[in-house]
């Protein structure tokens, strides 16, 4: 090979190893995008079952059952329109307790039941995760600080 | 009267920021040596006035002044003396006051150290900086005042986040802040030279050490970050892939490539404008990085609309320098030659696959980072991207970036013969490939691939790093400072590599209930869970569990994770305790009291966690080497190095 050709060579291995990157990247996005679904999504059957979903709301007043011998744990959410049950094994953030905002992932099984991988409820503790808010605000039943909110940017 | 004090400093600073913009560029234009040599008294000045304002500050906050509002939103009466010094950047306002005096304290080491520059180019160098300053401190007087006063004031404050209660945390944003800032060095530089239209070799011999600086406090800096996040989170892992960690890794990713390109256009004159562009684009993403995580924008982006002049100020400010920079580049650009020529097999064609290999990186962390604000901004959908989606990207960049450090630092500058670097490194390339698949399979008795690549890829770059240097040192070729900086540089990413290969595979979690008396097995390991006590801290009370860690039949040691309630919080915190040592780690957690005396916990046997620190520690002192090199201080003898380079490009 020349040195012309050679720089051929070269380019159009930069070229398609940018392009297979850029495939494999946009496939690994595409599956990877987690969709976020209310609680009243959930009741109306909008959400997938078998598929990794966020969902949020807060946590109902005295819904919080735990097992006697294990980590399991079962609560509801709500964005005061409709509720849902969640089921969660493991420990729970600091911050979450009865009437907090939380944002669950995990996927819904063939018995309807909400199983969490993970239970998210960090910043502090007047905050409401975005997507609760504006659940709660699409129900007509803006809680008492999802709007007030202000962001101080405390998080790092 | 102090606080005001300090607002009324920001004010003169302002003013001063102004001049230092204007002044010198119309002196530049004009040829005026009164009005160019004003560039730095000008810088001074400013320091004087921002380092005034940002002592006010601190000193409402030690001397508890809870009628400054920012004052009594992050700090009591009971918070200790470093946490409340630690407290003025704590947010956002502060935070700001903190980036700005960093900005100033770059201005002036370049005023300093920069002695050999030519006048014309340091007045442009530091009206670019007083044109960044300007926008920041406008930014805090008519958006985010640190100093707004209130009225009532409150008898004891707010608390400072009590996660942000750390040694780790108390350093980690002003270190981040040196990297993040310190990139404006070389945009300065950058747009310095595009505005007097003269770009050679010695602009990127002045630029490229203030780079390496930057770069290194902003690898330690994030490295700190996730040091934190692991000791603090009592989630035991080190990088999360949030949106936070993301906009200070954005930087970084284009640092990188900048620092390496930078390396090309020094010593060779090549890669000129693409340079320029690296510059500009490392600035845009500290300037995006600071912006994301401080305007609230990720805690929703309907936060721009409770406040929307921040939210605009930060848009248009972001739309003035990343558009004003990219149109002069487009504007000047064409001026810029770069005259060197190389062959395709040569160290400036591996150089240039490392920038494309970064910057698909860092468009990869963009896309993952900014797509679900997009969508949300627009109201498609609330979306968020999954882990995998960043593991999946960066197991696929990391495989060619990996392989192409290896050969990378021994490929000869303008061209080399490509079977000779083949038949140096094919053995190395076998041993590593076998080693590394053969270390998984005889901890797991089966072939494990990706763990197996894993180790190739880091004893891949040990060792092809040290060949490096061995065959230099037994050829008697001189060693720079510069190079070794490199080799150790490398040698870190190898470490760092190894670290989070054996962690992501071998470590060992269990969320437990464990009841007084109880013990687990883990890893060799068993945990023997004593009970819990009390425990009164300067500004909390705790419950600590007392958990001992027995192994081969004998106490190694002892760990104390504690549940802490800050006073003025009515969450409790967790406070993780961790038998730390240069192998593995082990860690507890302690979750909640349930019935009958039991409590949850988390524990976790972490294999080579600190090799992922350690790595890093390394790259940073692999800076430091690098600008310590004699190359960068030497002022007659860059003259003649300078007719050296134009002759060999020629």
């Amino acid at each position: 090979m020349n040195r012309r050709s050679r720089r051929k060579v070269l380019i159009l291995a930069i070229v398609f190893g940018v392009a297979v990157a850029t495939v494999l990247g946009l496939t690994a996005f595409e599956e990877n995008l987690l969709y976020y679904h209310s609680p009243t999504d959930v009741k109306a059957g909008k959400a997938p079952t078998k598929h990794t979903i966020r969902v949020g709301g807060l946590v109902v007043d005295g819904s919080v059952n735990r097992a006697p011998d294990s980590l399991k744990i079962v609560f509801d959410i709500t964005d005061n329109a409709e509720s849902m049950s969640v089921e969660y094994t493991g420990i729970l953030p600091d911050l979450f307790r009865e009437g907090q905002g939380i944002v669950a992932i995990g996927s819904i099984q063939e018995d309807g039941q909400f199983v969490a991988q993970e239970v998210l409820a960090k910043h502090d503790e007047n905050y409401m995760p975005p997507e609760v808010a504006a659940a709660l605000e699409a129900s007509g039943k803006s809680a008492k600080g999802a709007t007030e909110h202000k962001p101080q940017g405390t998080s790092y | 009267m102090i606080p005001e004090l300090g607002h009324f400093a920001l004010i003169i600073a302002f003013a001063v920021a102004i001049v230092q913009s204007i002044v010198p560029l119309v002196g530049t234009s004009k040829n005026q040596t009164a009005l160019i040599s004003l560039a730095r008294p000008a810088a001074l000045t400013q320091l004087l006035f921002v380092g005034l304002s940002y002592a006010a500050l601190t000193h409402a906050f030690i001397v508890h002044d809870f009628s400054v509002l920012y004052v009594s939103q992050h700090s009591n009466l009971v918070q200790p003396l470093m946490y409340r010094i630690s407290a003025v950047w704590g947010s956002h306002e502060g935070s700001l006051l903190l980036w700005t005096l960093i900005l100033s304290l770059w201005t002036i080491a370049v005023a300093v150290y920069s002695k050999n520059l030519p006048e014309i180019l340091m007045a442009r160098v530091l009206a670019v900086m007083g044109m960044i300053s300007t926008g920041f401190i406008a930014f805090m007087l008519f958006t985010s005042n640190p100093f707004e006063r209130i009225f009532p004031t409150p008898l004891d404050g707010n608390e400072l986040n009590p996660l942000l209660q750390d040694p780790g945390l108390v350093l980690h944003p002003p270190l981040l802040y040196m990297g993040y800032v310190g990139f404006s060095v070389a945009f300065a530089f950058a747009v310095a030279a595009l505005l007097g239209g003269k770009l050679d070799a010695t602009w990127a011999r002045w630029s490229r050490p203030w780079t390496t600086v930057a770069w290194s406090f902003l690898t330690i800096g994030i490295a700190l970050g996730s040091w934190w996040a692991y000791n603090e989170l009592g989630w035991g892992g080190w990088w999360f892939w949030d949106p936070v960690e993301n906009a200070s890794f954005m930087p970084w990713l284009v640092g990188t490539a900048l620092i390496h390109s930078l390396a090309s256009t020094e010593k060779r004159g090549v890669f000129k404008s693409w340079t320029v562009l690296l510059a500009i684009l490392a600035f845009s993403m500290s300037l995006l990085g600071t912006f994301i995580v401080r305007s609230g924008v990720l805690v929703s982006v309907h936060a721009f609309a409770t406040d929307p002049a921040r939210g605009v100020f930060i848009l248009g400010f972001l739309v003035v320098v990343v558009g004003g920079s990219l149109a002069l580049y487009a504007w000047r650009s064409a001026t810029v030659i770069s005259f060197g020529r190389f062959q395709w097999f040569s160290r400036e064609t591996a150089l240039l696959l490392n920038n494309i290999i970064f910057l698909t990186a860092t468009t990869a962390v963009f896309v993952g980072t900014m797509y679900p604000l997009v969508v949300d901004a627009f109201g498609v959908g609330k979306i968020s991207v999954g882990r995998p989606y960043f593991d999946t990207m960066f197991s696929l960049v990391g495989i060619p970036l990996l392989l192409l450090l290896g050969i990378g630092p021994s490929i000869r500058w303008k061209g080399d013969d490509w079977s000779r670097v083949v038949r140096t490194y094919t053995l190395f390339f076998i041993v590593s490939l076998v080693a590394g698949l053969l270390i998984p399979f005889m901890v797991e008795e089966k072939l494990n691939l990706s763990t197996g690549l894993g180790l190739a890829a880091a004893l891949w770059v040990a060792l092809t790093t040290l060949k490096d240097l061995f065959s230099r040192i037994s050829r008697k070729l001189k060693l720079s400072m510069s190079y070794l900086g490199m080799v150790l540089a490398h040698f870190g990413v190898a470490v760092f590599v190894a670290g989070v290969t054996v962690t992501t595979t071998y470590s060992e979690e269990k969320d437990l209930r464990m009841v007084p008396g109880s013990s687990y097995n883990i890893s060799g390991y068993e945990f023997r869970f004593q009970g819990t006590r009390k425990v009164q801290g300067p500004n909390y009370i705790a419950d600590e569990a007392v958990i001992e860690v027995w192994s081969d039949g004998e106490l190694s040691g002892e760990l104390l994770p504690q549940k802490r309630v800050y006073s003025g919080k009515s969450n409790p915190m967790t406070d993780a305790s961790i038998d730390k040592t240069f192998t593995r780690d082990l860690y507890a957690a302690l979750g909640e009291e349930l019935d009958g005396g039991a409590w949850s916990m988390r524990v976790y046997y972490k294999p080579l966690i600190r090799w992922i620190w350690l790595g890093c520690i390394l790259m940073t002192i692999g800076g430091a080497l690098a600008v310590s090199d004699r190359r960068y201080r030497q002022t007659v003898k860059n003259k003649v190095l300078e007719k050296n380079t134009a002759a060999a490009s020629a």
